[in-house]
Formats: C-alpha cells, sequence, structure tokens
C-alpha cells in the first residue's frame, strides 16, 4: 500500500508545482485550474492510501516472501453473471439518443436506469448468482 | 518444444474441460455474451469491436486517400468529405485506439498478469463494454441523418462546432457518443486502477509488476485525471448548442480558445493513454523474443510515470498558433518528454542486446513499432519547437507526424494479438500470413507517412480534399495513396488470417517460453483464471518456475528456494454468493 500511495502523492506534488509555475507564469486560468484539479485528484486517494498504509499489517501482495498460501481467504465477491449492465448501458444509450432526437427517448432510458440501478443494488446486497 | 518445459501443461490435460469448467454453469449464447462479468469475455468483445471499429475508421482513410490521389478528384463531394476525415479520425481516436488497448487487451491480460481472478469491479467492466458499444453505435449513427455525421473535425474547435456552423443531428450524435464512450473509459480507469492495487497475488509487490501492467496503471490514472475534462467540455458545448449559453461564443462574451484548452488539456494526455498501453506491449514482447529480462526494468517504470507526469502539462503545444500561450513553457514541457521516451528506446534495445532474439510475427510488429514510433517521435520534437511549428502547423507534416505515432501503434497492437491471441483464444495464429501481414503494413506506412512529410514543408494544407492550383503535388499524393492501400491490404490478411487459423493451431499454455504469469495459466485461462499460482520472486514468475537454473532475482532477492506451485483452490476462495466484502477487506483489518 505504501508503493500506491507514494505514487499518487509524487504525481500530484509534481502537478502542484507545474501549476504554481505555469499559472503565475501564464496568468491563464483554464490551464491553471485545471491542473490544480488534477493536483486534487492525486493528492485525494493518495492520502487516503497513505493513511492506510501506516495503520495495516503489510499485505501479502506488498510483502516480497510472502507464499501462495497467504493469500488464503475471501478475495472478493464476484458475481459470474448480471442482466444489469447490459441494461443500465441500454438505458444511458436512450437518454443521449433524447439529447438528439426528443425528449420521449427519456421514458424508456430512465426506465431502464432505474430498474437497473435497483436490480444492481438488490443483487449486490445478495451477493450475485452464478 | 515449450510445453515440454512447462509442467503447467500436463496439470491442464487432465484439468482441462472436465471439472472445473462443469463446476461453472451459465447463460449460453448470446445471453451469456450479454449477462457476463467475466474480464476474458468483456475484453474479447471490447477486442472484436474495436477492431471492426479499425476496418470502418481505414474504410473512411481509403475513402480519402483515392480521393486525394488526383488534384481535382471527384469521388466525394466537399461536403461529404468533411464528414469523412472527422468520422475517420473519431473512430480511431475514440473508437479504436483507446478501446482497443485499455478496454481490450489490459481488460484480458493485466488481471492474469497480477494472478487476480478477475477485475476489481466486474460488473462495471460489463457497464463500461455496453457504454463504448452504444456509443460507437451512437457516433456512427450520424450518417444515417438527413444532415450527415460530424463535420467539424475530430476536434470540434469553436466556433466551427456551435449550432450556426454545424446545425443537425450528426453533430449532436458525436457529442451523445463521446459522453458514452468517455464514461466507459473513466469506468475503465477506476476498474483498472482497483484491480491493480487490490488484487495482486501473494508476493506480487507493485515492482515486480510486468511492464504491461505498470502502463495499464499509469494509463488508467491519466484516464481518470483527462477524462473527465472532456466530459465536461461536451456537455458545454451541448448547451451551447441547444441552451443558449455562450461558454464558447465571443457573441455572450465566451472565449472560444477555451474549448481548446479543454480539448486539449484532454487531448494530449490522451495521446499517452494510447501511446502507452502499446510501449507496454512492445516491453513484454521484445523481453520475451529476446529471452531476457526487460533491460533497466526501474528506469522502465520511473520513464512510464514521468511520461504521464509531464503529459498533463504540454496542451497548449497543440494551439501555439492561437497567439495566447505561454509558448517557452508548452516548448520546454514538450521537449521534456522526449528524455523518458528516450529512456524507454534505450531499454529496448538494451532488452534485445546480446538477446537469443526470435524474429516471430509479434517480435517484428515490435520492431516495426520501435521504428515507426522513433521517427514520429523526433517529427514531434520538431513541432513542439514554436519557430518550426508556426511554419508546419495546419500541414500535413502534423499529419504525418502523428500517423508515423499511431501507425507505430497499430503495430505495436497487432504484435499483441500475435502474441496475446493464443492465450486468449487457445490458438495461434499463422505466421506465413502474420509476416506478410507486417512487410505490407510496415512498408505502407512509410510510404504512406513519407510523402507527407514532404507535402507538408511544401505547404499542403490539411482538411482539403482539392488541390488544383498545386497539381505538382500530385506525385507524392500517388505515393502516399499506394501506402495505404498497402496498410489497407494488410488489415485485410490480418481478417484472412483469423479465419484461416481458426481452431487450426492449438497453442498450449506457453508458447512463447514467456515470462509472466499469464502463461501459467491455461490457454483459454479457466473461470477466474488460475487452478495455482507459482511463488512470485521476481517480476518473470513463470520464467523462474521453468528455469529454475536462469531464475532472475533481481527484486526482492535471496527467497523462494521451494518451487512448488501451490493449488489455487486452497490457497484463495473466490465468493460467487459472497458478502458484501471488498476486495482484501481481510487484509486491511
Ligand atoms: C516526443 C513526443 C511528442 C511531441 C513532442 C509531440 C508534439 C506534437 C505537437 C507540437 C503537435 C501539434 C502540431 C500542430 O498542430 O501544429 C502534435 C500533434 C499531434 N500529435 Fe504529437 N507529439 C509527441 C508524441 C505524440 C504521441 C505519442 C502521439 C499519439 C499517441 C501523438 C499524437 C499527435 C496527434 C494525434 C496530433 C495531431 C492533433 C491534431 O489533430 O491537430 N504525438 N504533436
Ligand atoms: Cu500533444
Amino acid at each position: 500500500m505504501k508503493v500506491e500511495a507514494k505514487i499518487l502523492l509524487s504525481l500530484g506534488t509534481f502537478f502542484g508545482v507545474m501549476c504554481a509555475v505555469y499559472w503565475n507564469w501564464s496568468l491563464e486560468n483554464a490551464g491553471g485550474v485545471m491542473m490544480f484539479a488534477g493536483m486534487l485528484l492525486c493528492f485525494l486517494p493518495g492520502s487516503y492510501y497513505y493513511w492506510w498504509s501506516r495503520r495495516m499489517k503489510v499485505r501479502p501482495e506488498d510483502d516480497p516472501n510472502s507464499t501462495q498460501s497467504e493469500g488464503a481467504g475471501v478475495v472478493g465477491s464476484f458475481p459470474s453473471t448480471s442482466i444489469f449492465p447490459f441494461m443500465l448501458g441500454m438505458g444511458a444509450f436512450f437518454v443521449v439518443l433524447a439529447l438528439v432526437f426528443g425528449i420521449w427517448f427519456l421514458v424508456p432510458g430512465l426506465f431502464l436506469a432505474v430498474w437497473a440501478f435497483l436490480g444492481a443494488t438488490a443483487e449486490g446486497r445478495r451477493g450475485g448468482h452464478v | 518444444m515449450a510445453d515440454l518445459l512447462n509442467p503447467a501443461a500436463e496439470l491442464a490435460d487432465d484439468g482441462h474441460g472436465h471439472g472445473h469448467h462443469e463446476e461453472h454453469h451459465g447463460p449460453t449464447g448470446i445471453l451469456k455474451w450479454m449477462t457476463t462479468t467475466d474480464h476474458k469475455i468483456i475484453g474479447l468483445s471490447y477486442t472484436v469491436t474495436s477492431v471492426a471499429m479499425l476496418v470502418i475508421g481505414g474504410l473512411f482513410a481509403e475513402i480519402i486517400r483515392a480521393q486525394l490521389a488526383t488534384p481535382d478528384g471527384h469521388l466525394v463531394s466537399l461536403a461529404q468529405y468533411n464528414e469523412l476525415f472527422t468520422m475517420h479520425g473519431s473512430v480511431m481516436i475514440y473508437l479504436f485506439a483507446g478501446p482497443f488497448a485499455f478496454g481490450g487487451l489490459a481488460n484480458i491480460i493485466v488481471p492474469i498478469q497480477i494472478g487476480a481472478p478477475d477485475m476489481a469491479f466486474p460488473r462495471l467492466n460489463a457497464l463500461s463494454y455496453w457504454l463504448y458499444l452504444t456509443g460507437a453505435i451512437t457516433m456512427l449513427l450520424g450518417f444515417f441523418t438527413s444532415g450527415g455525421a460530424a463535420n467539424f473535425g475530430w476536434v470540434a474547435y469553436a466556433p466551427l462546432s456551435n449550432s450556426l456552423n454545424t446545425p443537425g443531428a450528426g453533430a449532436d450524435l458525436w457529442i451523445g457518443g463521446l459522453l458514452l464512450t468517455g464514461f466507459s473509459a473513466i469506468f475503465t480507469g477506476v476498474n483498472l486502477t482497483a484491480t491493480i492495487f487490490y488484487l495482486r497475488a501473494p508476493g506480487m509487490t507493485m515492482f515486480r509488476m510486468p511492464i504491461f501492467t505498470w502502463n495499464m496503471l499509469v494509463t488508467a490514472i491519466l484516464i481518470l485525471l483527462a477524462f473527465p475534462v472532456l466530459t465536461a467540455g461536451l456537455i458545454m458545448l451541448y448547451c451551447d448548442r441547444h441552451f443558449g449559453t455562450h461558454i464558447f461564443s465571443t457573441a455572450g462574451g465566451g472565449v472560444p480558445v477555451l474549448w481548446q484548452h479543454i480539448f486539449w488539456f484532454w487531448g494530449h494526455p490522451e495521446v499517452y493513454i494510447l501511446a502507452l498501453p502499446f510501449f507496454g506491449m512492445a516491453t513484454e514482447i521484445i523481453a520475451v523474443f529476446s529471452k531476457k529480462p526487460v533491460f533497466g526494468y526501474k528506469s522502465m517504470v520511473f520513464a512510464t510515470l514521468s511520461i504521464g507526469a509531464l503529459s498533463l502539462g504540454v496542451w497548449a503545444h497543440h494551439m501555439f498558433t492561437t497567439g495566447v500561450v505561454l509558448l517557452p513553457f508548452f516548448s520546454i514541457m514538450s521537449l521534456l518528454i522526449a528524455v523518458p521516451t528516450g529512456i524507454k528506446i534505450f531499454n529496448w534495445i538494451g532488452t534485445m542486446w546480446r538477446g537469443e532474439l526470435w524474429f516471430s510475427t509479434a517480435m517484428l510488429m515490435s520492431l516495426g513499432f520501435l521504428f515507426t514510433f522513433l521517427i514520429g517521435g523526433l517529427t514531434g520534437v520538431y513541432l513542439a519547437s514554436p519557430p518550426l511549428d508556426f511554419f508546419t502547423h495546419d500541414t500535413y507534416f502534423v499529419v504525418a507526424h502523428f500517423h508515423s505515432i499511431v501507425m507505430a501503434l497499430v503495430l505495436a497492437g497487432m504484435g499483441g494479438l500475435y502474441f496475446w491471441g493464443p492465450k486468449i483464444t487457445g490458438y495461434m495464429l499463422n505466421e506465413r500470413l502474420g509476416k506478410a501481414q507486417f512487410w505490407l503494413l510496415f512498408i505502407g506506412t512509410q510510404v504512406f507517412t513519407f510523402p507527407q512529410y514532404i507535402l507538408g514543408l511544401d505547404g499542403m494544407p490539411r482538411r482539403v480534399p482539392l488541390y488544383i492550383h498545386n497539381p505538382e503535388w500530385k506525385m507524392l499524393n500517388e505515393w502516399s495513396t499506394i501506402g495505404a492501400v498497402m496498410v489497407g491490404i494488410s488489415t485485410i490478411i490480418f481478417v484472412v488470417n483469423v479465419g484461416y487459423s481458426w481452431k487450426r493451431y492449438p497453442a498450449g499454455d506457453n508458447p512463447w517460453d514467456a515470462q509472466t504469469l499469464e502463461w501459467f495459466t491455461t490457454s483459454p485461462p479457466p473461470h477466474h483464471n488460475f487452478y495455482r499460482l507459482p511463488q512470485i520472486r521476481s517480476e518473470r514468475p513463470t520464467w523462474d518456475y521453468n528455469h529454475p537454473e536462469h531464475k532472475s532475482l533481481a527484486h526482492g532477492a535471496g527467497a523462494g528456494a521451494e518451487h512448488q506451485p501451490t493449488p489455487l483452490a486452497a490457497a484463495v476462495t473466490v465468493l460467487e454468493h459472497g458478502q458484501d466484502e471488498g476486495p482484501n477487506e481481510g487484509a486491511n483489518e
């Protein structure tokens, strides 16, 4: 976890320095704001990982000498099939078509999207099905 | 030959297809395709769709080149020409190159390379694919509307892209399509980052990850930094077009150049989002076919990270001629990128140095990539110098520069398909057809770009359908068209090869005597990827396992005398009826 944190924090620091130089030199705001946001986007997860990395045991994947059996245990929950991504994708498709061809496309679009949201959440609660 | 070296092959014989596969019951046929959350199937769908986009975009390119073969071509109308070059660029950049790399090969290979059972968020991964597919359809739907497809160039500069200059559904479909594919890319970025941070196998420390995985991590971070900017920009553009805002129009106090800032703040990182995955593919391929570890592993990682870092600070080198950007800053930053890029090229050569070279199709493609990318990179350095850019901006010189680059990526991507295809499908591609494809693609690329460099220096502007007043440009344009036709034929050979080799040459687990974890499992890998894993003591676990006498102990030396693989079933429990645990929750506590 330490390396992960370090990568993001150093990227963020670099963007911060670059932003300071650029903004002060060019006085151009669009780029300055975007670089500043880029810095924040690195600091946010980076500091979270850093905070955790100091509080948790070294994970087997961070330990150069760990054996495969140390990975025993739960990796995660992986529903092996689900229709909801497809449904949500189609919902988004119709919503976008509504931007072009007329507002009525929102009806099937939102219907599918909301159904998929609810369905996927319920499925997540159940832990998915095989 | 390689099979003998690989004990995993024996295990595959009794395990494969009988016990393990039957454990997993699920829908079949089209329903399987629609409901799958398996990263390998999603990745394959991505690969097939994006290669189809390569063919479609290539078709547009051939029409463009046919039009330009004569100074007064009348194959297409002027309006159709605008649609064609716009959709060529858009299809290639948004729908082929990126999705092919980070949705296709990376999706399949990254989890296997780090010993993960799937991507971190399998359902989100499926959603990414559906957004990509529907986004592609949305964008291409423009051709079926009365006004035709989008025609403001793939960069959609304001004020050309406002509702007065480009009314019509085609432009809105272009925006809508990009909204969908943009979210798809962002979700893939999230997924790759989480997978690489949380789902590595025990012993797979960050500095033991294969270079391809490293490059995909940096790509994913760049996606997260860049794509939201584009999406925001597109929403602003849509508001300008339909809701009467004036963000990009001077009429209402807006700033047209703001669009260029937003677009290129995404656009330049995007060129590295496109390039880094292919750098990674070439790195793996060159190492395997030189039978050596990657030369300068850590400097390679560092170079990738610095390319990623610098790429956020160079966007306005696309805007030098606007006259409102800070020339020295962007020029210096752009030239700096050449340094890590040079380190990479040095390391690729170092990897081959005194290696046992095997010139398979994949290796040839990677060498072709190296050469072509070098040309594109060097001309990029020219363009990064404002005085030279003032002279060449918006000429065919720029077109040639980025085609050297992107054709290099096509070469590397084809190499990736020849290299990893056997892992994904279980069958090899025909090498003889592969080599024919390589030579046509490689020579065709040079024949197609070199005349464009000269034309550009001679002043031929880009995006023109006619050059009646400069008939002397005809010969060079003809050569460029011949090159484009060669590239087109090479693509046909590829499609023929896939058809011809279909289920013809079984691959075995490790046909190339390769080094990284994906070659330890079966081809294709089982559901959740591994029956067992070797101990991971370097960045080449499969190699160490197969060649205990030449172990590489580059990172974290001194451990791992035992070489017994651990049955995965005992080591890792993958919950299918799982609780709500996040990845590695156990380890966090
Ligand atoms: C050493 C590295 C590179 C440098 C210094 C560089 C520099 C430049 C510059 C200054 C331009 C603007 C030219 C103009 O419009 O007048 C440009 C255009 C372009 N470059 Fe590069 N480049 C580099 C690498 C790359 C890579 C790796 C890619 C793609 C993966 C790429 C893709 C493009 C594209 C697509 C354009 C054209 C954009 C348009 O449509 O206007 N470049 N490059
Ligand atoms: Cu650029």
